[in-house]
């Protein structure tokens, strides 16, 4: 296990590079002068090949990619054209508000997702199961902006049941300890201020949860399906076991390893689909943060935020990938 | 003479009637499949629209009537008009054509670029492979979102660079498909036979090994059209495609933001014909798996 584990780490280095590098060449390719969005259309060329010299762009492309990686491997990130801090620094509350969001998404459509694939194939062709599929069919079809807009006009507009965006009041900000705001009410005791992140964490949740939701929903029927055939299920009912516990502790056990790949898959594009609610939700989260970096040609910002992403989508996979053996203990990694 | 030609045909008559082509036989099981029917009802509706559109929508694109700024759904104008006093029905019905255009394009683009490199990698495997596969898994391992956005902003934001984006982000899922089958295809018997009487790798390549991928390529890419379309729409929102004043359906929304509260028509109906589009493909691309791809269903 230790084993493969490290050489699945291995394996990553390559792919890491090279993802470096693509994103290095990509950055470069983006029409515009950092220096000259900084300081303006007014300045003057000598300012701009001044400010050009001290962000270093003015050295080739290999010298700026070499000194960008070797500061990948001490930990720097590179300081941001914009506000003059450390990436590093600078990305972590960003990070924190996407995660605890696709955190929040993912519970919602796991719990639901799940559970609607199992009751549909407990119950195979009731008016319960078409039901589900009918609205998971509709759920990946649908536009993730477009469900997000429909939830703030009904819930928001219309019913004024919970706030149209952003992820605090702003009359009554949170003190960041953590940067994920439910932890840190909680631990400061505001219950009033954790009741508040909830209800902002709804929409944008429910909205981000949809297709997760839907392909899990379908995952979970037809991996239940097929195990409900099985001989050992017949064996557990026919001794007269409760349904519920057939169907929960037995068959769900063997039906969970492609579920399990979908949510590891699912959460890592939950990361790059979250740009689009974090736009329509004002959410501060990493894709916000990414995209607003794009407009002002703020390369380290952009370069590493992808970088991070892209990451963290690498290890997601890995995760599932070892827990595999966890769930079946018969998978046995070499 | 006369009997012997009869004999034959007596014999040769049930022949032809057992054997169906894989084309009739997965029509057959299609056809069965009622969802997968009207996915393609959808579908058919969405490319008569964008055929005949233009013709039969009651107004023009662009026809501006600033006394009927943002009225409600009514007999005159069924989905209301928007802010230019523009006919959203008219509008929706023009964009049929963008939505489907970029759907189309960006797939027909990374399938013959994925079909390629997935070939060349699968045929001739060793150092090629290991450069090609590479690529695709760090490619992969971008959240594809991300890399559109990127891709686009190397572009310039336009319809046109948001479907390069697009047809770029999934050449990597036709590219590994295609090399699989082809690394499958390879090793069977005839293929060996065909390179032991000396033909060359091209005919080998376009005779028998891409007909071979037909079928995933297609099941593939009728939902990758569901997808694309989807993304196309949003880059669209985010400003990074169709620009002003085309009617592409994800502008159409982004622009319709502002008026939630008082026109909300301006916003749902283009997101309902984005929804309607999408599920058609993908209901089509479900039941195409299960009839000619019974080994893929999941």
């Amino acid at each position: 296990m230790l084993h493969y584990m490290g050489r699945r780490l291995l394996q990553l280095i390559p792919v890491l590079l090279g993802m470096t590098f693509i994103v290095f060449m990509l950055i470069r390719a983006i029409p515009g002068n950092p220096a000259q969005v900084i300081l303006g259309q007014q300045a003057t060329k000598e300012a701009v090949e001044a400010l050009n010299a001290s962000l270093g762009l003015d050295k080739p492309w290999y010298t700026q990619y070499f000194s960008y990686l070797t500061g990948i491997f001490q930990g720097d990130l590179g300081v941001s054209l914009r506000t003059k801090l450390p990436v590093s620094e600078e990305i972590f509350p960003y990070l924190a508000a996407t995660a605890e969001l696709a955190f929040f998404a993912m519970i919602i459509a796991i719990v639901i997702g799940v559970n609607a694939g199992i009751i549909s194939a407990w119950f195979q062709n009731s008016w319960f199961d078409y039901t589900a599929m009918i609205i998971a069919l509709i759920g990946v079809s649908v536009p993730v902006f477009w469900l997000g807009l429909m939830e703030q006009w009904t819930f928001s507009s219309k019913l004024g049941w919970l706030p149209t965006s952003g992820r605090e009041d702003v009359r009554n900000p949170i003190t960041a300890i953590t940067h994920f705001y439910l932890l840190d009410t909680l631990i400061q005791g505001r219950f009033d201020q954790f009741i508040e992140v909830i209800k902002r964490l709804i929409l944008p949740g429910v909205a981000l949860a949809t297709i997760p939701m839907a392909i899990i929903a379908r995952i979970t029927r037809s991996s239940m399906l097929e195990v409900m055939r099985s001989d050992y299920v017949r064996t557990a009912r026919a001794k007269g076991q409760k349904m519920f516990i057939v169907v929960y502790k037995h068959a769900l056990k063997n039906a969970v390893i492609p579920v399990l790949t979908v949510i590891g898959l699912q959460t890592g594009l939950l990361l790059g689909g979250a740009i689009l609610t974090e736009t329509i939700f004002s959410w501060p989260g990493i894709g916000r943060y990414i995209y607003d970096a794009i407009g002002f040609r703020d390369y380290p910002v952009i370069q590493s935020g992808i970088l991070i992403v892209a990451f963290i989508f690498i290890m997601i996979n890995l995760i599932v990938d070892l827990l595999y053996t966890v769930v079946d203990p018969r998978i046995k990694y070499k | 003479m006369m009997t012997g030609a009869i004999d034959i045909k007596k014999e040769a008559a049930p022949v032809q009637e057992r054997a169906v082509g894989p084309w009739l036989e997965g029509w057959r099981s299609f056809k069965k499949s009622k969802v997968s029917l009207v996915g393609a009802g959808i579908v058919i509706f969405f490319i008569l629209l964008a055929v005949v559109g233009p013709f039969i929508a009651p107004q023009g694109i662009n026809e501006q009537d600033l006394a009927k700024r943002l009225l409600a759904p009514s007999g005159e104008h069924w989905f209301g008009t928007d802010d230019f006093g523009r006919d959203i029905f008219s509008r929706i019905i023009h964009g049929a054509r963008i939505s489907l255009w970029v759907g189309f394009f960006s797939v027909i683009l990374s399938v013959i670029v994925g079909s390629f490199l997935g070939i060349v990698a699968g045929y001739y495997g060793r150092w090629i492979d290991t450069i090609i596969s590479r690529i695709f898994d760090i490619m992969l391992a971008f959240p594809s979102m991300l890399l559109a956005i990127a891709v686009v902003s190397v572009l310039g934001p336009s319809l046109q660079n948001a479907l390069i984006a697009i047809a770029i982000i999934n050449v990597p899922n036709f590219g590994r498909l295609i090399r699989s089958k082809v690394l499958s295809v390879k090793e069977e018997e005839y293929i060996v036979a065909a390179k032991a009487i000396g033909m060359r790798d091209s005919r080998i390549l376009f005779s028998h090994i891409l007909p071979n991928s037909i079928t995933p390529i297609i099941v593939q890419g009728t939902l990758a059209i569901a997808t694309a379309i989807i993304e196309a729409a949003a880059l669209g929102f985010l400003g990074l495609g169709a620009q002003a004043p085309a009617p592409e359906w994800g502008k159409m929304l982004a622009d319709a933001r502002k008026f939630l509260l008082n026109a909300p028509w301006t916003m749902i109906f283009p997101g309902i014909a984005i929804m309607l589009t999408v599920l058609g493909f993908n209901l089509m691309g479900d039941g195409l798996r299960d009839a000619l791809d019974p080994k893929m269903k999941s």
